[in-house]
């Protein structure tokens, strides 16, 4: 066997440690064993290619290639112990840009020096289905640069999370489109020997650039799982392009497998708010025009407004509590707050749980991790559908920093903005306790129906600070 | 043949590429099959048993998932090694050459970007994986919370 055969079956070792490193995240016991075989497997990957290009490494290119690893592994080990667990989707947005990136600069490499590549074919030329790869790496890894960057930006709250909405977007995006189309047409009749081939790609990665932006600028911060996870998976088609033009096994599973995962989320996500994802890709969703309208018509209902300890009183007294966390629990940092108050609880015999809607995070199982942090065991949280029916058996929902997926508006108001989006029946339990700072309407800009209930209490006050007042209480 | 499962067409066609590769060797002899064909029925099988995978990964796990895709979707670094490792084979030609560098420069770019999601990927991923804990129950409390599931 030649070496690159040797290589080849090497590559495929690997990406089946990557299926299996995925595998390992169908539970939580067997999760951290899978990430080690992910990394295995990665090792052996880069040790196969360094092994592959051992004759090219001079002491030059060993020290470049050294020096890359330690400046991105040193930049990467920094972020990934340092990022708050609420920052996860910035974290993930941005190394789906730097994924993209990283396919862009492979592929215009592969152009300029394709003989490393075993790309140049026999008169000097590269073959036009070798260009069409390098053009799709190229534009599927600009696409998802500049697209995550936004997400990323619009998530960490450095531009304004709402809409963009850009005049004539639509025609915009579709000149661009066909611009692209026609780009890469000319460049698969280019041989790849002229010297104006290398601006031809180039040309195609900034159009895209400009793509990506105008492609998630217009989207609101609502639907942003949704565009994480769709990034997520383009990162993972720009890889596969990638293992094409290298006839790399590990980089082709690995691509289609990463594209499959990413797509699968943000169907996940799409249903959880029962939206298709052609809408969420044509944006304008989560504005603030809608919910002040509506905020009006409501303003002069009767809210009933309870304390901590009228709180603390009827959860002493329940037999059963249903948790439901949203995200503004952990913006106002009362998840540690409220595992003590569930622990209290549970001292005192109540039976207490935690039910997650899909989207309570901003990615997919975000307030999961959140949870798992403030160390509350992953076997008492439960998923929408699991936990749905119990509502009518608890005492208190106690609802914390969550909004929208509790808004029975979606179940029973055909004009609401999130009709038909599944939500977490709260309504059913005995009581319906609701942290919040204000009367103020969700993320998605649509008003609660649930706070002028009669058997709803209204805790107006910061998260952490009621949560802890709780406690004292109990 | 509406009712058709994905499961049996994922059966259907592991099925049909055992009848046809002994065809596919077979030919070989004759007239290879493009390469891009065996290529393209990787990509293909890989997106299903990607596709089989991922549903089955828990939903409690699916921000740990978006973190390792990110870190296994860096092994590009293996494209990146490839380029900054190009060499002019020596060759004099100054357009070569140049070429040559360049893509060498944007290989090490390339490795030091991969370098970024394999390291911050899986040290992330570790670190919210460390974090799920079972509960300590005792035998008496586990009977009362498997029923609070239903």
């Amino acid at each position: 066997m030649s070496t690159v055969d040797i290589s080849a079956l090497l590559y495929l070792v690997c990406a089946v440690l990557f299926i299996f490193a995925i595998r390992g995240l169908a539970s939580p016991e067997t999760a951290r064993q899978g990430n080690k075989i992910g990394i295995l497997g990665m090792v052996l990957a880069a040790g196969t290619t360094l092994f592959l290009v051992k004759d090219n490494l001079d002491g030059v290119t060993f020290g470049l290639i050294t020096g890359g690893v330690v400046i991105g592994g040193g930049i990467g080990a920094v972020l990934a112990t340092r990022a708050p667990m609420t920052s996860m989707p910035q974290m993930v947005g941005m190394f789906n840009a730097l994924g993209g990136m990283a396919s862009l600069l492979v592929a215009l490499a592969a152009f300029y020096a394709p003989a490393s590549f075993g790309l140049l074919g026999a008169e000097g030329t590269i073959a036009p289905r070798s260009l069409v790869e390098m053009s799709l790496s190229v534009l599927i890894g600009a696409i998802t640069f500049s697209g995550s960057l936004i997400a990323a930006l619009k998530l960490n709250g450095s531009i304004p999370g709402g809409p963009i909405i850009l005049p004539l977007r639509h025609v915009l995006n579709l000149l661009i489109a066909l611009g692209i189309v026609a780009l890469i047409v000319v460049t698969a009749n280019s041989n790849g020997a002229q010297s104006g081939g290398g601006m031809l790609l180039i040309w195609i990665a900034i159009l895209a650039l400009i793509f990506g932006v105008t492609l998630v600028i217009p989207i609101g911060g609502a639907d942003m799982p949704v565009v994480v996870s769709m990034l997520n998976s383009y990162s993972g088609w720009a890889a596969a392009a990638l293992g094409f033009t290298l006839s790399n096994f590990a980089l082709i599973v690995v691509g289609a497998i990463v594209g499959a995962s990413g797509a699968i989320l943000s169907y996940i996500m799409c249903k959880a708010m029962n939206r298709s994802f052609i809408s969420v890709i044509a944006g304008g969703f989560g504005g603030d025009d809608a919910d002040t309208a509506v905020r009006a018509d409501n303003s002069d209902k009767p809210v009933k407004i309870g304390s901590a300890d009228d709180a603390a009183f009827i959860l002493k007294n329940a037999s059963k509590v249903i948790i439901v966390p949203g995200y503004g629990m952990a913006v106002a940092q009362a998840q540690h707050a409220l595992k003590e108050m569930a622990d209290s609880l549970k001292e005192a015999g109540v039976d207490v749980s935690y039910a997650i809607h899909p989207v309570a995070g901003r990615m997919p199982g975000h307030m999961n991790v959140l949870l798992a942090e403030a160390q509350v065991p992953y076997d008492e949280i439960y998923e929408m559908d699991d936990i749905n029916s119990s509502f009518k058996q608890a005492d208190v929902a106690f609802v914390i920093g969550a909004n929208d997926v509790t808004n029975p508006g979606a179940k029973d108001d055909p004009s609401s903005p999130i009709y038909g989006m599944p939500v977490l029946e709260v309504w059913n339990a005995g009581t319906t306790m609701f942290i919040k700072r204000s009367l103020a309407s969700g993320y998605a800009g649509v008003q609660n129906d649930l706070f002028y209930r009669e058997n709803t209490m209204m805790l107006l006050d910061d998260a952490k600070k009621m949560v802890e007042n709780i406690v004292k209480a109990l | 043949m509406s009712k058709l499962k994905p499961a049996s067409l994922v059966s259907g066609f592991v099925f049909a590429a055992l009848i046809l590769s002994p065809t596919a060797f077979a030919q070989s002899g004759n007239e290879a099959i493009n390469p891009l064909i065996f290529r393209l029925a990787v990509f293909v099988l890989a997106a299903f048993v990607g596709y089989y995978v991922v549903w089955a990964v828990t939903p409690a796990l699916h921000t740990p998932l978006m973190s390792v895709t990110n870190a296994i979707s860096a092994v590009v670094v293996v494209g990146a090694i490839v380029a900054a490792a190009a060499s002019s084979l020596g060759s004099t030609n100054s357009e070569i050459v140049q070429k040559v560098w360049a893509a060498k420069w944007l290989g090490v770019g390339a490795v030091a970007l991969a370098c970024i999601n394999i390291f911050g990927g899986f040290m992330v991923t570790n670190r919210m994986l460390a974090m799920y804990k079972k509960k300590e129950r005792p035998a008496a409390e586990a009977k009362s919370s498997d029923s609070q599931a239903v």
